[in-house]
């Protein structure tokens, strides 16, 4: 292939990864590293850093359309990146010593996983429990608008979702993914922070988490400027495309038809992560 | 409490904009490399199989930025790549000041933490291998 017809292809690649992820809201950063290496045999070190770049561009992006909205609480997302960004340095620091075949089949899992998780609000019983003194003190409890008002909610279990939010961080660094499905779960059920405060600011998250990874992988020359060209350019345009289309759009079959692209990638990365062919 | 309310929710719209800004300026920029870079040598062959990694001056902030001023194609998208990852990280120093304003020392603290990763990712990284 020349210059100009992987560009293209790869372009065309990450906007229908972008456009999906976005749509259904698994993301797409999921899929660009298997789409990159099983499809378009790049080594799986530059695939994995023009994923993380691609990573960084949608969630800035969409933070941005999210924070005016008030759902997002800044204070739980501060907080908790003290431990994504900890955990993306080594989790970064890991790419580096672990075999890539070991990274492919870890990556398999974390596909698996994250097209089982479901990141729908579960309905919660609305019990008053006492606040959390951790959580008061590190005034994680917060507000946002909802159809009734402003609604109140408090955080609890701060010490796991810390715990969660480690290990967020480490397969983001690993894996140049946004981790945004273990980021959610962390929130929504390890802190019981309601699952819309969740969403938007692992959001929020994701970017600060990448960039804690970026910097190593850049000197380390995972990020190679020609390929992170077309799949940033392309998941960008993609997924902003997809959540102009998500407000009016059901979206349950493409759901479960990009769910099972994923577990098919996920296998694929795992059977070939385990014959050794990265 | 109304004054907090009202400074997070200025706070709030300066942050969504400063996003907005980084990912713009940051896709401009690569995509005017990629115009340059694609003009001239569009037949040339191209494989990603077998990792090299990069040329020292595409894997430093100091040699990216030299580069590019060079007229590099690859070293201007490598600087568009550079302002994407800066954004997240202009971010968080904007909210050292925002928590800075409301006099809140244990956030001071915290979103520091946070911003010495991220600066030691990218500048000081490099010695480590």
């Amino acid at each position: 292939m020349n210059v100009l017809e992987f560009t293209f292809l790869v372009w065309a690649g990450s906007l229908l990864a972008g456009f999906l992820g976005a749509l259904t809201g698994l993301g797409g950063g999921v899929v660009l590293v298997p789409l990159l290496t099983i499809f378009f045999h790049v080594d799986l070190r530059y695939a994995i850093g023009a994923s993380l770049v691609s990573v960084i561009a949608t969630s800035s992006g969409a933070a941005a359309a999210y924070v005016k909205e008030g759902f997002s609480n800044i204070r739980i997302g501060m907080f908790l990146e003290i431990a994504t960004t900890l955990g993306a340095l080594l989790g970064a620091y890991l790419t580096a010593k672990l075999p890539a075949n070991a990274i492919a089949i870890i990556f398999g899992i974390v596909l698996l996983y994250s097209a089982f998780v479901s990141r729908r609000p579960r309905q919660r019983s609305a019990v008053e429990k006492p606040p959390d003194p951790l959580a008061t003190k590190l005034k994680l409890n917060g507000s946002f608008p909802d159809a009734g008002g402003i609604r109140h909610y408090n955080v609890y279990h701060v010490p796991a979702g810390f715990g969660v939010m480690s290990a967020a961080g480490i397969l983001s660094g690993l894996l140049g993914i946004g981790s945004g499905a273990l980021k959610v779960v962390g929130m929504d059920q390890a802190m019981k922070i309601p699952f819309k405060v969740s969403t938007t600011t692992s959001n929020f998250m994701i970017g600060v988490t990448a960039a804690a990874s970026a910097g190593i992988y850049l000197s380390r020359g995972y990020i190679d400027p020609s390929l992170a060209m077309p799949v940033m350019i392309g998941v960008l345009i993609g997924s902003l495309m997809g959540t102009r289309i998500l407000v009016k759009t059901h979206t349950t079959h493409l759901r479960l038809v990009f769910s099972g692209v994923i577990v098919l990638l996920g296998l694929e990365m795992m059977i070939k992560g385990a014959r050794g062919g990265f | 409490m109304l004054r907090k309310h009202l400074t997070d929710e200025r706070v709030e719209v300066l942050i969504a904009n400063l996003l907005r800004g980084g990912v713009l300026t940051a896709a401009l920029v690569v995509i005017a490399g990629a115009i340059l870079y694609l003009g001239a040598h569009p037949r040339a062959h191209v494989s990603y199989h077998t990792f090299h990694s990069e040329p020292q001056q595409l894997k430093s902030v100091t040699g990216v930025i030299g580069e590019a001023f060079t007229g590099n194609a690859r070293g201007i998208i490598q600087l568009g790549l550079l302002l994407l990852i800066a954004t997240p990280i202009a971010r968080v120093a904007f909210s050292v000041v925002a928590f800075a304003i409301e006099e809140d020392k244990m956030y001071i603290v915290f979103t520091l933490i946070v911003l010495g990763v991220l600066l030691y990712s990218l500048f000081g990284s490099s010695t480590i291998t």
